[in-house]
């Protein structure tokens, strides 16, 4: 098997997490897709979603709440930026249902979707 | 104690105590750039990536989007001015506002209409006083902007951009306050739309690629890459994604900008309040010593008179 991928999740204020990784699993538009180590080279777009980071010598998965993003596979590479991106343990689970409550009762029709999904994907990842 | 010293001892307490305003407000603006700075540093990461993601969509997909073709004809120019929400900054929104006039002077002598748009109360506030008409504002996070701003900033510039018809503008520019050094700030003009050539926007980006690639003068050799959901969708996704970006990139270092303005307009007159004590105290004592000077005279004059007699 090929040496394990270098991992950054960078969102638009901050670095959130850089390591390595043995497979990474986000939603594209066509749905879910997998990168393990040797995959061709790809650009994707992301959906709302969690994102899934496989650590090698079973160190453990993390999940990361990901925010309109896109993800750059290349050679030894993924790198996957995000406007927002927050991984599991840093979500504050209260918070974040509070957030879904106030999106629900939103009257504004265009950011109400978004709001949403970004809600739901938060807590889905909370969960995890 | 005469009267003149009391006026002495009164003008020391009030620049006194404005000099302990004008200290605080230093120091807290000093933090307060380490902090932008941090915030324009953090954004670093992102800014690669999307230069990286953005090159590599460009080179695959047939690159025919409005927002990178220049519009033939144009006839309005949208300038996003970027100024201080709140004043004490020295000469910082005023020099950007100078730089905004004369981009609107060089795009009238293009034939082009200036339409405005401006962030922060200072900007907005000139030209309501000066009943001029703004297409839209935004007050109140000019001292730590988020992203979320900046989406909503380019969603609006993006509208009216996309608009067809004598509503729509043409050319969109920045006009926002570089961050040089604690020192140096300067104001500076961004064209944001359309978008010039791709390949020029890389090479303003720091240290190589994700490709590790070098050469910077010729055309990197991109490898065969697989595109979800195609090439087109995702560049048609990702500039917008780079005007937010440049937006959001212009509030942060004019924050950082108008920090370092703020400290440095509060430190000189911080300055000028020490001055102002010192040359009331030399007064106050002037007085105070004329006023011995003046009774020691009477005593001694009515000492004299009483001898005499």
């Amino acid at each position: 098997m090929a040496d394990p991928y270098e991992v950054h999740l960078v969102a638009t204020d901050r670095e959130v997490w850089t390591g390595e990784a043995t497979l990474v699993s986000f939603e594209t538009y066509d749905g879910e897709v997998g990168v393990m180590p040797g995959h061709s080279p790809m650009l994707a777009m992301l959906k709302d979603g969690p994102v899934l980071i496989r650590q090698p010598d079973d160190a453990g998965d993390l999940h990361a709440a990901v925010h309109t993003g896109f993800a750059v596979v290349d050679g030894g590479k993924v790198i996957i930026l995000a406007e927002s991106a927050e991984l599991a343990e840093e979500i504050d689970l209260q918070q974040a249902e509070a957030l879904l409550e106030e999106a629900k009762a939103s009257e504004d029709s265009d950011g109400k979707v978004a709001a949403l999904a970004r809600a739901e994907t938060r807590i889905k990842v909370a969960k995890l | 104690m005469g009267a003149q010293q009391r006026i002495f001892r009164q003008q020391i307490k009030d620049t006194q105590s404005t000099k302990k305003i004008t200290r605080a407000m230093e120091l807290i603006a000093s933090s307060r750039i380490v902090k932008a700075q941090a915030a324009v540093r953090a954004n670093q990461p992102y800014a690669r990536a999307l230069y990286d993601a953005l090159t590599l969509a460009a080179s695959h997909a047939k690159i025919n989007h409005p927002l990178l073709n220049e519009v033939d004809n144009p006839k309005r120019a949208a300038i996003l001015l970027i100024t201080a929400d709140r004043g004490l900054a020295g000469a910082y929104s005023s020099n950007a506002i100078k730089e905004a006039e004369r981009l609107a002077t060089r795009l009238r002598e293009r034939d082009l209409e200036p339409v405005w748009y401006v962030v922060g109360r200072k900007g907005a506030g000139f030209f309501k006083f000066r009943e001029r008409p703004v297409a839209d504002s935004w007050t109140g996070f000019s001292d730590s902007p988020k992203y979320k701003d900046a989406k909503e900033i380019a969603a609006r510039l993006l509208k009216d951009f996309l608009l067809d018809g004598p509503e729509g503008v043409d050319e969109i520019h920045i006009v926002y306050t570089h961050f040089v050094n604690r020192v140096t700030q300067e104001a500076r003009v961004i064209r944001v739309v359309p978008l010039e050539v791709v390949d020029e926007v890389v090479d303003t980006t720091e240290g190589a690629g994700i490709h590790g690639a070098e050469d910077k003068g010729g055309k990197a050799v991109w490898p065969l890459y697989d595109f979800e959901p195609d090439a087109e969708a995702t560049l048609d996704n990702l500039l917008p994604r780079f005007v937010e970006h440049l937006v959001h990139v212009s509030l942060l270092q004019s924050a950082a900008s108008e920090h370092a303005a703020r400290q440095r307009a509060m430190k000189s007159a911080t300055d000028n309040a020490e001055d102002l004590i010192r040359r009331y105290t030399r007064q106050a004592n002037q007085a105070r010593q004329a006023e011995i000077t003046q009774e020691i005279s009477e005593i001694v004059g009515g000492a004299d008179a009483l001898a005499s007699s």
